[in-house]
């Protein structure tokens, strides 16, 4: 017997060639297959291209001096522009990001540099885990009821500060998460050598343990703030809406996303292109801040 | 340097007192901060549930199975609201799902060169940055009227069907839906992506080995390995679509009329409360208290589950 003849059997000539053959019941399926997830792939990038292809050019074309500085018109007027949404926007994430950096940061330090693995710090992860996946009107409905009617502020019931703390509650989990997992990062290694040349807890932690940690903190809150900042839904009942220039902590005050909410349901043009103007600034900051997220945390690497 | 005097090296420095209290004041300080996670929880669910005692006494769980909702005459009932937040939700993942979990496979498999891979991924993942509020915008004037042909067609070839019976006329569920998927794509995506990465190279390598295909290996060996996590992204994904708020405000219609057609307006929990909360009174407020109470405890069971899915599916490999 020899090699060169093969076994009569046809089923298995057919089976035996090492060679890649399309036509095979398996390939055809792996190209099938392919070609499916590279269609979802493009899927799930189309909508990012249409609403930043639609964001920037409606709202791109609004973008003047004017549209940064000055006031919204009246309902049926023409012109203006978003100067004081602007300011509202920052001022609103700046109260929110003084109150929930600290308290995450503090609470992620607890965390992991104190806390031993009892039920105490199972059900402070866990009820971060929670937090996080409240819904942000219910934040809303929360500070509402707590701050807005209660009018603990001076007597004044809609304000930027219960808007500021209405979304403070919204980056606390998120602060604390990062902080927490940012930590854990650290090598035991450092503390162990500051505690050696005589270093204090607070010293340690506040001197070596924090700053080793900074870059993933830092990236965490970027996004934290960032998140924040276009958030509506926490804001609508308590920061309210105002036609006017801030005036001061304790008023209501008006925010870009809550602009862009009221201006696009309204049956006004002028209203309407306000909002994708106001989209176009909130977007580009947005946008970023992401970037900046994401920078700060590969420059840290390389 | 060798000639100084001796230093008494070996003598333990006692620590000032004010160096023990800064110690110890710096954790009692962060165990309160830690502690105002579980405050913060509880203060947001006694608010919620104190102000919705009057509804919940005056229409106990009626509430949850009538779909009057009448402030002129105070009657309440939620039903169009619970139906379109869960219609919508579980709807939106029908969609997202699949599209999420193929592009996942597409960026964590070798099928394109990995500088494309991480390109996809950023992108995906600053759609998630995007605002809802934006999305809405975007949805009104731009998704809404593009899509509405598709949706007249739909009617008109399976107008026979409950779910499409009416026409398309502007706002509705359907492109509430829609836009959902767009929200929670790359939250399901991100964790896919992740749970992918995390499977061991030796199961690719041993399916690889027995000489399985490319999509052999994933359906029979890595997306079984990777299943707990992306069964719990999906849930996560869930309780995010049902607590999403603003877009679906603005796109969905805010009906107070039950219609089970996908294509007519209809009613979300969150939109509901967006909508009504800032101008309601008396016991409208708390009838609203009681669908956010409704809202809380969907959303909570659902991310306990996400939790509870991640620890119990995992296969042990």
């Amino acid at each position: 017997m020899s090699f060169s003849t093969p076994p009569t059997t046809s089923h298995f000539t057919e089976r035996l060639t090492l060679h890649y053959d399309p036509a095979l019941k398996r390939n055809r399926f792996n190209q099938v297959a392919n070609a499916i997830a590279a269609f979802f792939a493009a899927l799930a990038v189309v909508p990012l291209f249409l609403v930043l292809i639609y964001v920037l050019i409606q709202g791109g074309r609004l973008l003047s001096l004017r549209l940064l500085t000055e006031l919204p018109p009246a309902p049926g007027l023409e012109g203006g522009g978003i100067g004081n949404a602007i300011i509202g926007t920052i001022v609103v994430t700046l109260i929110a990001s003084l109150i929930a950096i600290p308290v995450g940061v503090g609470g992620g330090v607890y965390l992991s540099e104190y806390a031993q693995d009892g039920w105490f710090s199972k059900f402070v992860r866990f009820g971060n885990d929670v937090l996080a996946g409240v819904p942000s009107i219910i934040c809303g409905v929360f500070i509402y009821s707590l701050i807005v009617t209660t009018r603990i502020f001076f007597d004044q019931s809609f304000s930027a500060m219960a808007g500021g703390i209405a979304l403070s509650v919204l980056m606390l989990p998120t602060v604390i998460k990062t902080t927490y997992e940012g930590l854990l990062l650290v090598p035991q290694e450092m503390r162990m050598g500051a505690y050696g040349v005589g270093a204090s807890r607070f010293v340690t932690i506040t001197q070596i343990t924090l700053p080793a940690a900074f870059t993933p903190i830092a990236t965490g809150v970027v996004l934290g703030i960032a998140r924040a900042a276009g958030e509506t839904a926490p804001l609508i009942f308590t920061a309210l809406f105002s036609p006017f220039w801030p005036e001061g902590l304790f008023n209501p005050i008006a925010t870009m996303s809550v602009l862009i909410f009221n201006f696009a349901i309204m049956p006004y043009e002028a209203q309407n292109e306000l909002a994708w103007a106001a989209s176009f600034v909130l977007v580009i900051m947005i946008l970023g801040a992401n970037l900046l997220a994401r920078w700060i945390s590969s420059a840290s690497r390389s | 340097m060798r000639s100084a005097p001796p230093i008494d090296a070996f003598t333990l420095r006692r620590r000032p007192p004010q160096e023990k209290l800064i110690d110890i004041g710096f954790r009692q300080l962060t165990l309160v901060l830690a502690a105002s996670v579980g405050i913060v929880l509880l203060a947001i669910f006694l608010t919620v549930f104190s102000g919705a005692k009057e509804a919940m006494a005056t229409f106990g769980l009626k509430f949850l199975t009538t779909s009057a909702w009448d402030p002129v005459n105070e009657e309440y009932g939620a039903l169009i609201a619970i139906y379109g937040t869960l219609v919508t939700a579980i709807l939106s993942l029908f969609i997202a799902v699949p599209i999420g979990l193929g592009t996942a496979i597409f960026i964590t498999e070798d099928l394109i060169p990995s500088r494309l891979r991480d390109l996809i991924g950023l992108l995906v993942e600053l759609l998630a940055a995007i605002p809802s509020v934006v999305l809405g915008l975007w949805a009104i004037f731009v998704m809404e009227p593009a899509i509405r042909p598709f949706l007249s067609l739909l009617h008109s070839t399976l107008g026979w069907t409950p779910f499409f019976s009416t026409a398309p006329q502007g706002p509705g569920t359907a492109p509430a839906i829609l836009i959902l998927v767009v929200m929670v794509l790359p939250i399901i995506t991100a964790i896919s992506r992740d749970a992918l990465n995390q499977v061991p190279i030796e199961l690719r390598q041993g399916a690889y080995g027995v000489g399985t295909t490319r999509w052999g290996a994933i359906f029979n060996v890595i997306l079984p390995a990777a299943v707990s996590s992306i069964m719990g992204g999906v849930m996560l994904s869930l309780g995010r679509a049902m607590g999403e708020t603003m877009a679906v405000t603005m796109i969905i219609g805010n009906s107070l009329n039950f219609s089970v057609s996908l294509l007519a307006p209809g009613n979300t929990i969150a939109s509901m409360l967006a909508n009504q909360f800032g101008e309601a009174d008396g016991i409208q407020v708390s009838a609203l208290m009681y669908a956010a109470v409704v809202l809380m405890i969907l959303t909570f069971v659902v991310n306990v589950l996400a939790q509870w899915i991640v620890r119990r599916l995992s296969l042990r490999y």
